[in-house]
């Protein structure tokens, strides 16, 4: 074999042994390295008590309650599964955080199972779009956010 | 590819193809930001700040083509040992650099206002500036391995493997649970989830950007056989 034949056979077997390990290493990661729990993750491994995690998913619909001191709300978050995580946030909410959008809330779950949030991150979805084709509400929703 | 291996046909080529780069990329990255700052409409929820797109997206698409056009240039020269893969691996580093830190900065900028933080640890932006450092470790690499007189191999063998980063930066959003939305546009589908009136100007900004990124690796790949070329005809003084 000539020795330009050698080298790639070689480096071809090494980028592919590279590639292997990474996609391994992938795989392990695959728990630790998510940035949030989905409602389903926490129904299936039993909410995470004691220390501080993400819960992420869909602001369920018609779920947000304000309560009379102004600041507090509370809400549902809720993914593909029939699971719901009871949410209970005091202070600012992002302007894009809205009912049956993405969302993403820091905090810890009590005994009760409500997860008090310290932070509140609006997820945006991979759609853009103008706001006179936003058929499903119906209204500039662009608007509002001036 | 072989037939450009040759210095001598590369710079034949190469110089009257520089300004055409520069020149149609610069028009045509003015005439897109024109349309998409100012004639393209506002999101229905990001609203104005959506226009930050027209140049977070291109800078994101060349960080990572940047890096694979290296690891490409990388891989050229350990097999074939093309003089000239080196010296393309040496000028795509730096504007690549240049443009995953854009990306990173009009992401923190858009993540304010749109998520409520300028930066989170999740996976895509996670990998995105571990590119970033990749690059930076590379251009060091380059240096110090050029100052000891080598041949730059150690360097394009840290180009290759660092490769890996590049389907993981691409696949994070779909891997992980991540804040970073999931990909808008799919290139092997031909589908995309962004509305016409805002993908036409995106897609030309990326063209635009990717004539000037072709530019600039030419401009520096020319300085860089210059530079040989003093340097040898210094030797034989």
């Amino acid at each position: 074999m000539k020795a330009k034949n050698q080298r790639l056979v070689l480096l071809v077997l090494a980028v592919a042994a590279v590639l292997g390990a990474v996609l391994l290493a992938m795989s392990a990661l695959k728990e630790q390295a998510a940035y949030f729990y989905a409602p389903a993750d926490v129904a299936r491994q039993g909410p995470p008590q004691d220390r501080n995690v993400r819960i992420g998913g869909m602001v369920r619909k018609g779920s947000v309650r304000r309560a009379p001191d102004g600041v507090t709300i509370d809400f549902l978050v809720g993914d593909d599964s029939p699971h719901l995580i009871p949410v209970r946030f005091k202070g600012i909410v992002p302007d894009l955080f809205r009912e049956e959008s993405g969302v993403v809330a820091e905090g810890r779950f009590q005994a009760g199972g409500l997860f008090v949030a310290d932070e509140i991150l609006a997820k945006h979805d991979e759609n853009y779009m103008p706001p006179q084709l936003d058929v499903k509400t119906g209204e500039h929703k662009s608007e509002s956010l001036k | 590819m072989h037939i450009f291996a040759n210095p001598a046909r590369f710079l034949k080529i190469a110089r009257p193809l520089t300004p055409w780069l520069g020149w149609s990329g610069g028009l045509l990255i003015v005439a897109a930001l024109a349309v998409g700052l100012f004639a393209s409409p506002a999101d229905y929820l990001q609203g104005e700040s959506v226009r930050i797109l027209y140049v977070h997206v291109p800078a994101a698409w060349l960080g990572m083509g940047g890096w694979t056009g290296l690891a490409i240039a990388s891989f050229m020269q350990l097999v074939w040992r093309h003089p000239l893969a080196a010296v393309a691996a040496r000028a795509i580093a730096v504007p690549g650099a240049a443009f995953t830190a854009i990306c990173l900065i009009t992401g923190a900028l858009w993540g304010k206002p749109t998520w409520g933080t300028y930066w989170q640890w999740d996976a895509r932006l996670t990998s995105m500036l571990i590119l970033l450092f990749l690059y930076i470790a590379f251009i060091a690499l380059d240096d110090a391995e050029r100052e000891r007189g080598g041949e730059g191999r150690i360097t394009a063998i840290f180009g290759l493997v660092g490769a890996v980063n590049i389907p993981i930066i691409h696949y994070s959003v779909e891997y992980w649970n991540t804040l970073h939305q999931g990909q808008s546009i799919s290139f092997l589908r031909g589908s995309s989830s962004i509305d016409a009136s805002m993908l036409w100007p995106l897609l030309a900004s990326a063209l635009g950007f990717t004539l000037l990124f072709g530019a600039v690796v030419l401009m520096r790949m020319r300085a860089a056989l210059a530079r040989q070329k003093v340097e040898a005809r210094l030797r034989r003084m």
